[in-house]
Formats: C-alpha cells, sequence, structure tokens
C-alpha cells in the first residue's frame, strides 16, 4: 500500500510538472521545470531500483541539460511567442498516449521472474557477472563488457554531437577561422 | 557572479569535492551506481561552475578549447584501440579476457580502460558544449586567442 502511495505520489508531480511547463510562457520558468522534472523521474527511478539510470537522469537531465538550456535561454527572448493549440499534431500526441496507456496492460508485471526480458540472456550475464567477470555492478558489466560494442557507438553518438555542435555553432567554420587568422595564426578560439 | 565574495568562497571549496567525487563515480563503478558517463558529467558540471563562478576567459586560461578536442578525440580512440589490442593479442574486438593471463583480470582491466575512454569523451564534449554556449553569449568567440588573453589579464589589473 504505502509503496503504490509513493509510486502515485511520485507519477502524480510528474504529470503536474510537465501540465504547469506546457501552461506557461516564460522560458526561465519552463527550464527550471524542466530540471525539477527530470529530478522527480530520477527518483522514480531510485523506486524502481534502476540506480545507474537514476544517476544519470540526475546528472544529465537536471544539471547539465537545465546548465545548457540557461546559456541558451540568455541568447532567446524571455517569453514564448503566443501561438493557438495546434489542432492535428494534438490529436497525433493523444491518441499516441493512448495506445501506449492501452498497451502497458499487455506487459507482464513489473518484477515478473517469469516474463520473457528475464529469462532469455539475462540469467547468463547476472551469472557472468558474479562469476566470470567478477564485476558487482551487473549494469557496469552489461555496458561495458557484454554490450561493448553498443557503449562504443553511444561514445561515437556523443563524439559525433560535440562535433556537430562546434561546427554549426562553434565557429569551426572556413569563415570564422579566416577571420580569426586575420588577427591570430591559431585560430582555435571557440568552444 | 564574479565579484561576489561568498559565491567564489563556496565555489572554491566546492569545486575540488566535485571532481574528486566524479573520480569515485568514475573508478568506484565496478561496486556501485555509476561509471564513465556519469562521471564525465559530474566532473564537467565542477568545470561549469568554475565558469559560472569566474568567467569564460579565466576558464579558457586554466582549460583551452583545444584540451576539449584532445580529451573527446582522445577518449573515443581510447575505446577503440582497446578493442583493437583485444584483436591483436589474439581474441573478438572488445573480448577482454586476453588482454592478461587472467580472463577476469583481463575484463577488469578492459572494463577500467574502455570507461576512462567513456569518462574523458562525455566529459569534454559537456564542457565543450557548454564553453561554446556560452561564448557565443559573450560573443567572444571571434576574439583571437591574444585577444582573450590579454582581455582577461585587463581585468585581472582592474580587479586589483
Amino acid at each position: 500500500m504505502s509503496a503504490f502511495a509513493v509510486n502515485a505520489f511520485v507519477i502524480a508531480l510528474l504529470a503536474l510538472i510537465a501540465f504547469l511547463a506546457l501552461r506557461l510562457h516564460r522560458l526561465f520558468a519552463v527550464v527550471m521545470l524542466s530540471g525539477a522534472f527530470s529530478l522527480t523521474a530520477a527518483a522514480q527511478f531510485v523506486i524502481l531500483d534502476a540506480v545507474d539510470v537514476a544517476f544519470t537522469e540526475a546528472a544529465v537531465g537536471a544539471g547539465i541539460s537545465t546548465v545548457l538550456a540557461l546559456a541558451t535561454l540568455s541568447l532567446v527572448p524571455d517569453e514564448e511567442k503566443p501561438h493557438s493549440i495546434a489542432v492535428l499534431p494534438a490529436f497525433l500526441a493523444i491518441a499516441t498516449g493512448a495506445l501506449l496507456m492501452a498497451a502497458v496492460s499487455d506487459l507482464p508485471a513489473f518484477g515478473d521472474p517469469s516474463a520473457p526480458i528475464h529469462n532469455h540472456v539475462a540469467p547468463e550475464f547476472i551469472a557472468g557477472s558474479a562469476g566470470k567477470i567478477d564485476v558487482p555492478n551487473v549494469v557496469t558489466s552489461v555496458l561495458a563488457s557484454y554490450r561493448g560494442f553498443d557503449t562504443l557507438g553511444e561514445v561515437v553518438v556523443v563524439f559525433t554531437a560535440a562535433i556537430a555542435v562546434l561546427l554549426i555553432v562553434g565557429g569551426y567554420t572556413r569563415t570564422a577561422r579566416r577571420k580569426a587568422n586575420g588577427q591570430d595564426k591559431g585560430g582555435r578560439n571557440a568552444g | 557572479m564574479q565579484d561576489d565574495v561568498v559565491m567564489r568562497v563556496v565555489a572554491k571549496v566546492m569545486i575540488p569535492a566535485v571532481m574528486l567525487y566524479a573520480l569515485y563515480v568514475q573508478f568506484h563503478g565496478d561496486y556501485g551506481p555509476g561509471g564513465g558517463f556519469q562521471a564525465g558529467v559530474i566532473f564537467a558540471a565542477g568545470f561549469v561552475l568554475y565558469a559560472m563562478i569566474f568567467g569564460l576567459n579565466r576558464t579558457r586560461h586554466v582549460w583551452p578549447a583545444r584540451y576539449n578536442l584532445l580529451g573527446f578525440c582522445g577518449g573515443v580512440l581510447i575505446y577503440g584501440f582497446t578493442g583493437v589490442a583485444s584483436m591483436l593479442l589474439g581474441g573478438n574486438f572488445l573480448d577482454y579476457d586476453v588482454l592478461r593471463d587472467d580472463p577476469t583480470k583481463g575484463q577488469h582491466l578492459g572494463i577500467l580502460l574502455i570507461e576512462f575512454g567513456v569518462g574523458l569523451t562525455v566529459a569534454s564534449v559537456m564542457l565543450s558544449l557548454y564553453l561554446t554556449f556560452a561564448g557565443r553569449v559573450t560573443h567572444l568567440r571571434l576574439l583571437s586567442k591574444t585577444e582573450a588573453h590579454e582581455k582577461f589579464l585587463a581585468e585581472e589589473e582592474a580587479r586589483k
């Protein structure tokens, strides 16, 4: 019962924050609310025993993303432009959400040991993590060893994102470099 | 925020603690929650705090932009070369068993190396993103290195 109460409270808080973020037009408040949303989502992940995910959500979602959004905010006006509700996108979003909620009832119960996801490769990973790899944190052994190739892909995605941002806003373009070269040979003064 | 004594003092106490915690998260990831991704973000957050309190010029003085480039290229390369090393030693790509005589020790070494690569990449990417956006805000991005440095020195003089 108490577990249900905690879950209901956190989910209700998430819904409330999301609703407020939709309603407000002051962008500073929206950025702060998105940080609060991430922190509440991190709390929900802790309740679901996914501490590694919670850690990432708190550090990236509530921390760095908020800071980056604030840095961007000083480049744009304080208020969102007034606009009317776009009917078709709103309908599509609500319909997709309703379909997803309907699909939830077909999922196995949370933590059900007979669920297919727990009977495929997971037992091998858990046994290997305690035995052959000898790393107590199963998340680390899966992420770094069993799924090392996927993690390499993720790191390359992060790397590519940084390259793209530097190319678009960082001044690593021929024009910017020429301008900088007029004053200084180095020219690597961005980012 | 640069003239606020309370902020500066608190930041000076906080930043080493933040960075030490990032290193703990990085190297304790095998035993507790955390790992390269989280550690990288926390480490970058320490620098972001420094940049917010002490200004971008000082941050660039401490940590030039090319360090970021070296960081995220180097991180991906460390990860990739760990995989190539295991291939050269006769295993599959990223099969850490062959890195040392004992497969378990090999796994530990491989995980340590690739987590370090991940942490390095994420920390420099996050820092680079922040400095790029904040640099655009202050319109300093087109100043040359020397100009930015001179401005920094002038600011230091004015502070005294």
